[in-house]
């Protein structure tokens, strides 16, 4: 049948069309992570710098200070979710949105109030959908983030965590991101911002390193207040740069996979389409035998 | 003499890294110069420029707003969100 072989040759041409936009996108996204991921490189240095000198003011002083004391009994927290702007990524979206609700459940557990901070169209389509209230977004820059995005945010969580919790203030804050851990693997991963553990990252005291005692430019206090924020900004960068480059790995993966996938279908309909052809011939062979055989009859 | 080892880095960037005879910069309490065998320092950064007196005689001035300088075992960061050279 003419229609039969008609219809699969329209399902191949579909196949093959869909197979040149995924395989673009692959390409695109191939060429971005290898951007994303030298901005993660060239952010290091900063990152360390900043790390190292809050860990050198918090070990060698012993300075009280707002962003890194505990509240007594903590009664709201806020978590930052990091997604994407567009979506054709797989589960990169869905899994670190999953990942932010296991951690709301977590709050909510422990009895403490839960408010959003998105960042990311895929996290505001989310929360609208659901009708669900959070306080601010920051959309439309998650490809290439910037560092004054990062210090936008960084001065919101900062200014809703010093307010007073009575005030509707915070006493916790939590990202929530994925991190690239290889071009196949990104894991959404949780940490807890506000109030700063500074233990982490502390650079191991070598033999060289030993203890240094610092001299503080003004004091230590003035230092650490300078610096915490700053600190806080730079987390923030960096997660968000880690998140760009996961999101590139992601689509690069979930578009290579379609492409694939294409390509199966393409192979699996032009057999079904020289079958369907084949027959048709066989079969108007057969009746133009049959009509022979009846008009020799 | 012992040279100092010097990187300026900016939120999104190392801009210069070298050795150097003096780092001269200016914090919130005043102008600070350090040379080799400084005793570890963290100090903040006023608005204003860096100089550097490379080991080579030369000189790089970058400007590092918001940032901080810290020294420790003669090895010298000035990290600032945005921070340039200076020609």
């Amino acid at each position: 049948m003419p229609a039969q072989v008609r219809a699969y040759r329209a399902r191949i041409r579909s196949a093959q069309t869909t197979k040149k936009i995924t395989r673009a996108m692959e390409l695109i996204s191939a060429s971005r992570i290898a951007k994303a991921q030298q901005r993660v490189a060239a952010s290091l240095p900063y990152a360390r710098a900043v790390t190292r000198a809050v860990s050198a003011v918090a070990t060698y002083t012993n300075v009280d200070h707002v962003l890194t004391r505990e509240k007594e009994n903590p009664r709201r927290a806020a978590i930052v979710v990091f997604t994407s702007d567009r979506g054709l990524a797989g589960a990169f979206n869905s899994n670190v949105l999953r990942k932010s609700e296991e951690l709301a459940e977590l709050l909510h557990s422990e009895g403490k109030e839960v408010v959003s901070y998105l960042v990311g169209r895929k996290a505001v389509g989310y929360y609208r959908f659901r009708r669900r209230e959070y306080v601010r977004e920051w959309v439309g820059g998650t490809d290439s983030p910037d560092v004054e995005t990062a210090r936008e945010i960084a001065e919101a969580v900062v200014a809703h965590f010093i307010q007073d919790t009575d005030e509707g203030g915070v006493d916790e804050i939590h990202i929530v991101f994925n991190r690239f851990v290889s071009m196949l693997t990104q894991t959404p991963e949780m940490l807890r911002l506000l109030p700063l553990e500074v233990v982490e990252g502390v650079e191991e005291p070598g033999e060289r390193t030993a203890l240094p005692l610092y001299e503080f430019e003004p004091d230590a206090a003035d230092v650490l207040d300078a610096l915490l924020p700053v600190y806080i900004e730079s987390r923030i960068y960096s997660a968000m740069l880690e998140s760009a480059a996961s999101k590139h790995a992601a689509t690069q993966r979930a578009m290579k996979a379609a492409s694939d996938n294409a390509d199966a279908l393409i192979r699996e309909y032009t057999r079904l389409a020289n079958n369907a052809r084949q027959q048709e011939i066989t079969q108007q062979i057969a009746e133009i035998v049959g009509g022979a055989d009846a008009l020799a009859g | 003499m012992a040279d100092l080892e010097v990187t300026v880095v900016s939120a999104d960037e190392q801009i210069w890294a070298g050795r150097a005879q003096m780092v001269v910069a200016r914090t919130l309490v005043g102008e600070i110069g350090l040379l080799a065998g400084h005793t570890p320092v963290l100090g903040i950064l006023a608005p204003g420029e860096v100089r550097i007196h490379t080991s080579d005689g030369g000189r790089v001035t970058a400007k590092a707003d918001d940032g901080f300088i810290s020294l420790q075992n003669d090895v010298v960061t000035i990290a600032a969100r945005s921070a340039e050279l200076v020609r």
